[in-house]
């Protein structure tokens, strides 16, 4: 079980690579925040397999949840920004 | 390797799979409203199936798969609005969606009014 955690965080590594692909090329901002947004999802899964590869889950549970509610917070922080700016091109 | 185990390994390649089929889809897709479809649905249905995987590992009754319960719930309900908030934002910032159907394209030519 142990490898197979460490394969899998080895891929998602790797997968990870895919979104900052298109948060570097991404036309338009929004492109680059969807970007941002998936690798954000991915990190997640990423610390939980960490935490399984150094045995102390615990700990990385809870860095998890935080970071599932940054991310979060982000992106609609972000979305705001840009709704403000909107109105007021308007 | 009990039979627990054996379902959260399944779990987690099939997440793992979802997962991968939504960064291509972030790349291949055309238009960033038909992107936001490979963030909104398919990362989060990765996302879900890799920690509903860790929730069989642990056991499915212990403080840890309890917590990962919190996480399954909270992700399975920002990931989708996040994507959402920033179509909308995106929208009134004035993205037009690439691919207009014909029918209304056409009338609105017909009339000249640009939206």
């Amino acid at each position: 079980m142990h490898s197979f955690f460490t394969l899998m965080a080895v891929y998602l590594t790797i997968i990870i690579f895919v979104p900052l692909y298109r948060v570097l090329t991404g036309p338009r901002l929004m492109d680059r925040m969807l970007g941002a947004g998936a690798i954000g999802t991915k990190t997640m899964v990423l610390i939980l397999l960490i935490g399984y590869m150094f045995d102390r889950i615990d700990m990385f549970i809870d860095i998890t949840l935080a970071y599932a509610v940054l991310n979060f917070i982000g992106v609609i922080a972000i979305a705001k920004y840009v709704e403000r700016i909107a109105r007021k091109k308007k | 390797m009990s039979i627990l185990q054996i379902l959260a390994i399944f779990l987690i390649f099939a997440g793992a799979f979802f997962i991968s089929v939504g960064s291509i889809g972030l790349i291949r897709l055309p238009d960033f409203y038909s992107r936001c479809h490979a963030t909104g649905k398919a990362d989060t249905l990765g996302l879900l199936l890799v920690i509903s995987g860790f929730i069989f590992y642990e056991g499915i009754i212990s403080l840890h798969s309890a917590k990962l319960l919190i996480i399954l719930i909270f992700v399975g309900l920002t990931s989708p609005t996040a994507t959402h908030a920033l179509a909308r934002a995106a929208f009134s910032f004035g993205i037009k969606p690439r691919f207009v159907d014909r029918e209304t394209k056409s009338k609105k030519e017909k009339k000249g009014r640009t939206k």
